[in-house]
């Protein structure tokens, strides 16, 4: 038995102040958006044997003609290139001038190039997709606790679902805006992917906690809210630490052996479904609580 | 008494149940991972003689970040289409970057079209394509197929400050050709290796600059390449000087000579048969071998001229006794040259196949000559028309591949060259006569993306609107060549507006990555189940080996399209498939706990996991849903993987593990270690 309600002070200070604290590291720093986002040049190049010095990578792109390159040294023998949009024509002079410059000891492992009219257009999407996603969840909740349920009305239960559903996805977002200030690492289509998904799994964890307290208000009318909500968390918190904890186990396997290029999308959803398991517990629950008191 | 038999009656429903899901298991890992299938039943034929059935098992679908190749998005400009006809001119534009496509013959392109507001855009992807910018090209471009007249107005001369950067350019690119010498006669890497890297004769660059032999026939900057090996060749060295030739400047490398036959003389039979272009014979080709053999059996020396004017079928020799006169090397079709060139003087040879037919040849002159294999590296020469476009030796004709009816690849019926045979529509058959009628005896050029690929002299005006162009194709060059032409112009411009390319060795490390995820973060999860909940964990993990089984062959089924991003949701799911597991476990314990016995708390945990089962199942799919509706391919993958994997689990972690718990239940005295990792008596 663990004593959850008692410590609801404590547990709503924890839960706003790493809140507060992501919503500071984003006001300050923002994320940084991939290419996805801005438009532009991602070239991923691997050498043969020795990687070359940065500065005779750069002098190609200068021959080049291009500007504003960024390399980045890649694992052992490679370098990450960003650059802005380049049409067809430009990338073979850029191959050919590498071709002259490292003959076969270079070779182009990826080139990704994202013009501004579909940058524009996934940023558009991804607006849309947000929006449509907050909204059909927060329908599906309203629809989910449709049946009034005294002492608590059920819009109390969709609002607590939403202020935990929102604690999810802006706490993985200060992390990433964190990362992007000190690390760089990039927000791109795929941690909006990994956003909404959260969504999906905070409100998940959250109805099994809040069926159960319905379950057990059914059951024990003339016990204290207090104690209902206190109970049913003690019945439910095994299954939500033990479900959140197989998920993070595979996530855990794709951060760790699944490589580069997916590890960001990993990292956002394990610190996401990590939140959610612990939002539904010790935020929304508490909420409720919270809520019935002042009602009262 | 009843109550028994009606117990007894479920149980074997269970074991039939268990059995099904035996057999599920065995088809699906079949189906799923037919390698294992595959090799044990060749073993188990070896050892044993049993043949096991074989199955047509189709692979997973990979995507391109997986497999390699080029994702392409084109935007095409609709503004000069009304908005009403928009939908359709776009789908012109993507039927001819489809034949563009597929001319190039790489395995399963994908051509399609999408449309985001007033944005049309084309969307192609090319798996496995290795040479994606020569791809680009391709798509891009519509090969430009101008027929051009001599300019009958005399040239201006080039300018003073012309003629000094036409002089300038000459000299870099001499000197370019010196350093190369230098660099060369050095020795620090062989000829073959500059050739490769220096040498801007396409042809010739990729074996080492090695031309073959090269007699005096040909063209004229190999005759001057001929004598000058010739004159300053020494067999196995790097000539001292490099030769100025009428295309650029080389360097030169003898590597051996030989006298051999420059020309022969010979007339020839042919045979041909039904299905080749311009035969007029119904025989078939069994037939037609049957002929030739019978008139080789005849032939002799003397009689060979009467029996060529009886029985061959190339009309323009016939008439002369099959004669062809003397024929130098690059003048027949390949098998053809051979057989002539190897036979003995005055002998006859076997029937030789050609893309004509079949031929018989006799020889009865030749002429033999020195001939050098030669190699060489080649810089190009800048011309004086490059330097100043008004030097264009060339007028335009209003003819072009617009008026193009339809293009074709021929063989020459004299010589067997590969040529491209155009047919122009009724605009281009006038347009043609009248250029051919005001040209006779002059040349008339074909132009090529700019270059000249052949220039004949008009005989006499040509009427029909028929028109071929030569050059040196290779017969896959002059079917690209036609495809290309065949394929069109774009009926709209285009734009590449975002390209994204996976290297074939980055996409298999990735492929390796995930699957070695995948196999950790499965292993991970079981591990959980068993040491937590014992035996009715490893009851969740067989549920949970079913379903990996039943979703991985889901994928080929669909088929899905697996990407990174959609082995990261099937590994996502494996994790929450056992959610459902989770619950009902947790809610068996809390029935326990209530005071139910096992047989009483099982059916209770099932039934009352199953609307939290349901409801929080649906959040995820909902998610997938907009996922779907707004991702990119990317996020696509990612959504359909996952709502598959949450709608297999609900079945795998439902049917599947009630059947097995129920199938080991009586096995279980109440309060085991085996169960749920709890002997505690139930608490009240």
């Amino acid at each position: 038995m663990i004593h959850v309600v008692k410590h609801k002070n404590f547990w709503f200070i924890f839960s706003g102040a790493l809140t507060i604290l992501s919503i500071i590291a984003i006001s300050i720093w923002g994320l940084k958006p991939a290419i996805d986002f801005t438009g532009g040049t991602l070239i991923e190049m691997q050498f043969t044997g020795v990687r070359p010095e940065k500065i005779v990578v750069e002098e190609v792109f200068q021959k080049t003609k291009l500007e504003h390159v960024q390399l980045q040294p890649l694992g052992d023998s490679g370098f990450l290139a960003r650059l802005p949009f380049i049409d067809a024509q430009k990338h073979t002079e850029l191959s050919g001038n590498m071709d002259g410059a490292f003959r076969d000891a270079w070779r182009e492992e990826r080139f990704d190039t994202i013009g501004p009219s579909v940058s524009k257009e996934l940023k558009t999407n991804t607006a849309y997709a947000i929006f449509w996603a907050a909204l059909s969840i927060t329908l599906y909740i309203a629809w989910a606790f449709r049946r009034v349920s005294e002492p608590v009305k059920s819009w109390k239960y969709g609002i607590s679902a939403i202020i935990a559903l929102l604690h999810d996805i802006i706490i993985p977002t200060g992390v990433f805006a964190v990362l992007g200030h000190f690390l760089g690492m990039e927000v791109d289509v795929l941690f909006v992917t990994a956003l909404l998904t959260i969504m999906g799994f905070s409100v998940h964890d959250t109805i099994v906690t809040f069926d159960r307290i319905r379950e057990n208000l059914l059951k024990r009318r003339h016990d204290a809210f207090e104690t209902i909500v206190e109970d049913s968390i003690n019945q439910t918190i095994a299954r939500s630490i033990n479900t959140t904890l197989t998920t993070l186990l595979s996530l855990f396997a794709v951060l760790l052996f699944g490589g580069e290029m997916i590890r960001p999308f990993a990292l956002a959803l394990i610190i996401g479904i990590g939140c959610g398991a612990y939002s539904s517990i010790f935020l929304a629950s508490l909420l409720l609580v919270q809520w019935n008191r002042r009602g009262k | 008494m009843q109550k028994v038999e009606k117990k007894q009656a479920s149980r074997s429903n269970i074991k039939w149940g268990v059995l099904g899901i035996l057999l599920v298991l065995l088809a699906g890992s079949i189906f799923a991972f037919p390698g294992f299938y595959r090799s044990f039943s060749h073993g188990l034929e070896g050892k044993t003689g049993i043949a096991l059935p074989r199955f047509e098992i189709p692979d997973f679908r990979l995507g391109l970040d997986l497999l390699g190749g080029a994702h392409l998005v084109y935007e095409v400009d609709a503004s000069s289409v009304q908005s009403s006809d928009r939908a359709d001119a776009v789908a012109g534009v993507r039927d001819v970057i489809e034949r563009r496509v597929n001319a190039f013959g790489v395995g399963e392109p994908l051509v399609q079209t999408n449309v985001s507001g007033d944005i049309h855009r084309v969307i192609v992807e090319l798996p496995g394509v290795v040479n994606v910018a020569d791809a680009i090209k391709q798509i891009g471009e519509t090969p430009l197929l101008e027929f051009k007249e001599q300019n009958p107005n005399p040239l201006p001369t080039l300018t003073p400050e012309e003629e000094a950067r036409l002089k300038k350019a000459n000299d870099d690119e001499q000197k370019k050709a010196k350093d190369i010498l230098l660099a060369v006669r050095s020795g620090k890497k062989s000829f073959e290796e500059y050739a490769r890297e220096f040498s801007q004769d396409t042809r010739t660059k990729e074996t080492g600059g090695d031309l073959g032999f090269i007699g005096l026939s040909g063209e004229p900057w190999t005759r001057q390449l001929y004598l000058f090996a010739s004159q300053r060749g020494v067999v196995g060295a790097v000539a001292k000087d490099i030769l100025n030739s009428e295309i650029g400047f080389h360097v030169v490398k003898v590597e051996e000579i030989k006298e051999l036959v420059g020309t022969v003389s010979a007339r020839h039979i042919l045979v041909c048969y039904q299905g080749i272009d311009g035969c007029v014979s119904e025989r078939t080709k069994e037939e037609a071998l049957a002929a030739i053999q019978s008139i080789r059996a005849k032939a002799t020396k003397d009689n060979f001229a009467t029996l060529a004017g009886e029985r061959s079928d190339d009309p323009g020799s016939a008439r002369q006794g099959g004669d062809l006169g003397a024929i130098t090397r690059g003048q027949m079709v390949k098998p053809f040259e051979d057989a002539a060139f190897a036979l003995p003087l005055g002998a006859i040879s076997d029937p030789v196949e050609s893309p004509f037919g079949f031929h018989l040849i006799y020889t009865y002159d030749e002429k033999k000559e020195k001939q050098y294999r030669v190699r060489h590296i080649l810089i190009d020469k800048t011309t004086a028309n490059e330097i100043s476009p008004n030097l264009d030796p060339w007028l335009s004709t209003k003819l072009s591949g617009k008026q193009l009816d339809r293009a074709t690849v021929e063989f020459d019926q004299q010589t067997g060259d590969v040529q491209v045979g155009l047919q122009f529509d009724k605009e281009g058959e006038e347009l043609f006569s009248a250029i051919t009628e005001r040209n006779v005896g002059k040349p008339v050029a074909i132009f090529l993306d700019g270059e000249v690929i052949s220039a004949p002299t008009v005989q006499q005006k040509i009427t029909g609107g028929t028109a071929v162009i030569t050059g040196r194709f290779s017969v896959g060059e002059a079917k690209l060549l036609a495809q290309r032409l065949n394929a069109g112009a774009l009926p709209l411009p285009v734009s590449l507006v975002s390209q994204s390319t996976v290297g074939p060795t980055l996409g298999k490390v990735s492929l390796e990555k995930s699957l070695f995820a995948g196999l950790v973060g499965f292993g991970l999860v079981l591990l959980f189940m068993i040491l937590y909940y014992r035996l009715p964990g490893l009851l969740a993990g067989v549920a949970l080996l079913l379903y990996a089984i039943l979703v991985l062959g889901i994928f080929k089924l669909v088929p899905v399209t697996l990407t990174l991003a959609g082995i990261a949701g099937f590994i996502l799911s494996l994790g929450m498939a056992v959610d459902a597991n989770v619950l009902i476990f947790e809610r068996i314990k809390e029935e326990l706990r209530g005071g139910h016995t096992f047989s009483r708390a099982i059916p209770l945990g099932f039934e009352r996991a199953w609307t939290s089962i349901r409801d929080s199942n649906v959040a995820t799919l909902i998610t997938c849903a907009v996922l779907y509706w707004f991702g990119t391919s990317v996020v696509r993958g990612f959504a359909v993987t996952l709502t598959i994997g949450v709608l297999v689990s609900m079945f795998s972690a439902i049917t599947v593990t009630r059947i097995l718990v129920r199938y080991v239940e009586p096995w279980i005295k109440e309060g085991t270690v085996l169960v749920l990792g709890s002997k505690k008596p139930p608490q009240i």
